[in-house]
């Protein structure tokens, strides 16, 4: 049943299995491709979008982690066009939110800034919506600060699928939509959250971040949640 | 929508019990509390309540086992639900394209100004809560205003305002 078949990506041809997503794929093959909102072992949504990919045949541009592998498929992963979307597709997260790199404590150290480097991105064409956006510094540890919040749900998917304790969730829509703990509550309040602070160093960003982060100073190590999802994978 | 954090307090279960907390738990009954009987749940308690209370909320993630925080993320995500009190009357005013070119922003506006209240709130007496619907779907009424579940058709301010006066009694 699980038979494996070849697909093209880049002109390459490569072993796909049934069920894989294109960017599971790439990843195998050591083709890069850019991601935000993905992290390796949580369950894909498709926000950040960045992961764009040709495919042959598709009138549509679509987002690698969520596009499942077909046989014949004929794969881009590099082209003027994706180039461009992807351009534009950084520059819109950031006017989203308020993102000041001199000033954010995960400066040389944000998983965003790097990516914007990466994509070339020297100005931003839209005009930032600069929306009035909390900082929750009621937690013991940890503070929440929406102004630089992208909207990833890594936060989300690492507290319900790995921690377990389902206390972050995505608040309304579009423009108002915001990360929140239990029923929008102060972080510090909530009952659920276990502290474990895993939803921290799986930001890309500044927006989770230890209390006691000075500007500049942050490191965060993602790849300690990695390893620990690998581990429970294992498990024997 | 997003400034003001809410309190534990706020979810504390009033001490009162009547009628609508019963027919809730009936519900929840009928639903065997299923955490995918959410959306149908949260209707009835719309229905029941005019709004969703937030100890309600926290009633159901205790029963039905569904994490606070996708409940809040259910009610905020769909405009069905409300989180404050409604209103006892209310009033829809469709800014669809088809009644907007035929004048439904001069009929929000009378309605604004004569009860002073503002689209998507409630009059401080909580006698009439005015809301804006993106088409009703009947565009060659337009422009369309409900009123207590009651559409008028080819409204004129005039006598939209006359009519608010005459059913909410204000």
């Amino acid at each position: 049943m699980n038979a494996s078949f070849t697909i093209t990506i880049d002109n390459q041809s490569v072993e796909a299995t049934p069920g894989e997503s294109l960017l599971e794929v790439c990843r195998k093959a050591n083709i890069p491709l850019p991601v935000m909102c993905d992290f390796k072992g949580l369950s894909p949504v498709g926000a950040c979008r960045l992961c764009l990919v040709e495919i042959e045949g598709v009138p549509k541009l679509l987002p690698a982690c969520t596009t499942l592998v077909a046989p014949n498929q004929a794969v881009h992963t590099q082209s003027d066009k994706l180039r461009k979307y992807r351009r534009m597709i950084i520059e819109l997260i950031f006017s989203e939110r308020n993102h000041i790199c001199a000033i954010c404590v995960a400066n040389n150290n944000c998983e965003l800034q790097k990516m914007a480097y990466e994509l070339g991105m020297d100005h931003v064409r839209f005009p930032y919506l600069t929306p009035v956006c909390e900082v929750d510094a009621s937690h013991e540890k940890y503070v929440m600060d929406h102004n630089r919040c992208i909207l990833c749900t890594r936060c989300v998917r690492v507290c319900s699928e790995i921690e377990g304790a389902m206390t972050r969730d995505v608040m309304g829509r579009g423009f108002d939509a915001r990360i929140i703990t239990e029923f929008k509550q102060p972080w510090g309040d909530s009952t659920g959250c276990t502290s474990c602070g895993k939803c921290v160093q799986v930001c890309p960003t500044g927006a989770l971040t230890p209390n006691d982060a000075a500007q500049g100073r942050l490191k965060k190590n993602p790849e300690l949640v990695a390893l620990l999802i690998e581990k429970r994978e294992a498990k024997p | 929508m997003s400034s003001g954090l809410n309190r534990l307090t706020d979810l504390e279960k009033p001490a009162t019990e009547d009628a609508r907390l019963k027919r809730i738990q009936t519900a929840l009954k009928r639903y065997d509390a299923r955490p995918d009987a959410l959306i149908e749940i949260l209707h009835i308690v719309e229905e029941s309540y005019g709004y969703v209370p937030l100890w309600m909320m926290a009633l159901l993630a205790k029963e039905m086992k569904v994490p606070p925080s996708r409940i809040y993320g259910v009610v905020t995500f769909y405009h069905f639900f409300s989180l404050k009190p409604k209103g006892e009357h209310t009033c829809v005013v469709c800014t669809g394209t088809a009644c907007h070119v035929r004048g439904s922003q001069r009929v929000l506006n009378d309605i604004e100004d004569e009860f002073s209240v503002r689209a998507g709130e409630t009059t401080p007496d909580g006698k009439l809560g005015l809301q804006t619907a993106r088409c009703l779907g009947c565009c060659s009424l337009g422009p369309v205003t409900v009123i207590d579940n009651e559409i008028i058709p080819k409204s004129e301010p005039e006598k939209i305002v006359a009519l608010i006066h005459e059913k909410a009694g204000i």
